[in-house]
């Protein structure tokens, strides 16, 4: 699959998880799209950790609004019915289990739902922002990902990354799959056309529990 | 007492060594006329607590690049590559705090609190050389609070007793900073009279903030 198209398939799927009503929080990069497939009849509404809720689209050219950003710094807008907030307020919606969902990338996850997604130690020091208070807070944890990067697994036994957080994630949606984090350990709960079952696990370090109703994950 | 001042006679109060708070968010509203004052005057040595270090060009990002930074207290320097260069250099030492745990701190320091209890960055790197405190069978980090000499922070429309509205996304870090510095200077957009600003709408009251300059 293309990858532009393979990123679209994950976020329709992710938005398929947002229920009416739900305050969510979306990280850079790929959660972001998820805004654009939020399926119809469903209202949710965006939390922006720089202190806002009700995150609108980004502003036609020459509309930017200088005192407007999201988290990432891009200009965005807000909708009718959205508040502002300062940062102590903004994570307190975050810490205090006020968001629904967050959807964040992963560099990588274990079995045990284990986080590792803000550096990689001698290369990439970003620092962590908000991704710690949110993994921490939120109600459900999505990571959305591709299953590997550069073919190495990133759904492993147990991660070696610096951590974001300790059994945070709920669900993991790749290109190849749903897998759902439970007690048990990782359960393959859906799985992409043209894709086996061995050729998921073949992706995955961690060893998969295949569920008994395994689905076919359409979007 | 008149709280308008200029800006030189804002930045002549910042001296090397010193430990300030600046506002802002990825340089959505820094108080860019103090820190351009700041780069001009190359005051140097200082320990910065802010959210992010911007843009190498922007706000915040000017004193890093100009290596005006001892010490620096954030939760995210990934959009100043300057800033992770001094910082595996060994030229900057970097103290990196989750965003929400930042905030908290520092409202801590300004509510006269001795900490605050938070799940966040338990089981990671976070936790380094931290108590770890148990409530009622579950475990929290103590963070401690995060105070400064000098806080620098930016309103939109500010009245002359120091009255403040903060307009849209640009509220982030400035009502907690000018809770939780020995001086507060606020770069406003806008001074206007006292009366002006309906007292509902006053987000930060005028008894924080010291001083004014105009940001205009």
């Amino acid at each position: 699959m293309d990858k532009n198209l393979e990123k679209e398939f994950i976020a329709k799927r992710v938005a398929k998880e947002l229920k009416d009503g739900d305050v969510v929080n979306l990280g850079i990069g790929l959660p972001t799209l998820v805004a654009n497939f939020v399926p119809e009849g469903v209202e949710i509404t965006l939390q922006s950790e720089n202190g806002f809720v009700g995150m609108g689209p980004v502003p036609n050219e020459g509309e930017e609004d200088p005192y407007l950003v999201n988290a990432g710094g891009q200009y965005v807008t807000i909708n009718p019915g959205g508040a502002f907030f300062d940062s102590a307020f903004s994570f307190l919606i975050i810490r205090g289990g006020h968001v629904d969902v967050t959807v964040l990338g992963a560099l990588e996850v274990d079995e045990e739902g284990n986080l590792a997604n803000w550096m990689i130690p001698g290369k990439m020091v970003p620092g962590m922002g908000g991704a710690m208070d949110l993994v921490t807070g939120a109600k459900k944890v999505i990571v959305a990902m591709n299953h590997t990067a550069k073919g190495a697994p990133k759904i492993l036994k147990k991660c070696r990354l610096p951590l974001t957080a300790v059994k945070c994630v709920n669900l993991i949606i790749t290109e190849m799959g749903v897998i759902e984090v439970t007690d048990k350990g990782l359960v393959l709960k859906e799985i992409a056309p043209e894709v086996t079952i061995e050729d998921v696990q073949n992706a995955t370090e961690a060893q998969l529990i295949i569920s008994d109703d395994l689905k076919l994950m359409e979007v | 007492m008149n709280k308008v001042i200029s800006v030189k006679e804002a930045v002549d109060m910042i001296h090397d060594g010193m430990t300030i708070m600046i506002g802002g968010f990825l340089g959505c509203k820094n108080p860019f006329k103090l820190i351009d004052a700041m780069v001009e005057k190359g005051v140097k040595d200082l320990t910065l607590i802010a959210n992010d270090t911007s843009f190498p060009d922007i706000g915040i990002g000017k004193l890093i690049v100009n290596k005006q930074i001892k010490k620096l207290i954030a939760s995210h320097i990934g959009t100043n590559r300057e800033t992770g260069n001094q910082m595996n250099a060994g030229e900057l030492e970097v103290e990196l705090v989750p965003q929400g745990t930042l905030a908290e701190r520092i409202r801590a320091a300004g509510a006269g609190l001795g900490g605050i209890l938070t799940p966040t960055g338990l089981g990671t790197v976070v936790q380094e050389g931290k108590t770890i405190i148990n409530v009622d069978g579950k475990d929290y980090l103590l963070e401690k609070p995060l105070r400064a000499e000098v806080a620098l922070i930016v309103g939109a429309v500010v009245d002359k007793k120091g009255n403040i509205k903060y307009k849209k996304a640009t509220r982030n870090f400035n009502p907690l900073m000018a809770t939780a510095a020995d001086i507060v200077i606020v770069e406003a957009d806008e001074i206007v009279e006292v009366g002006t600003i309906d007292p509902d709408d006053v987000m930060t009251p005028g008894l924080f903030v010291d001083y004014i300059v105009s940001g205009r």
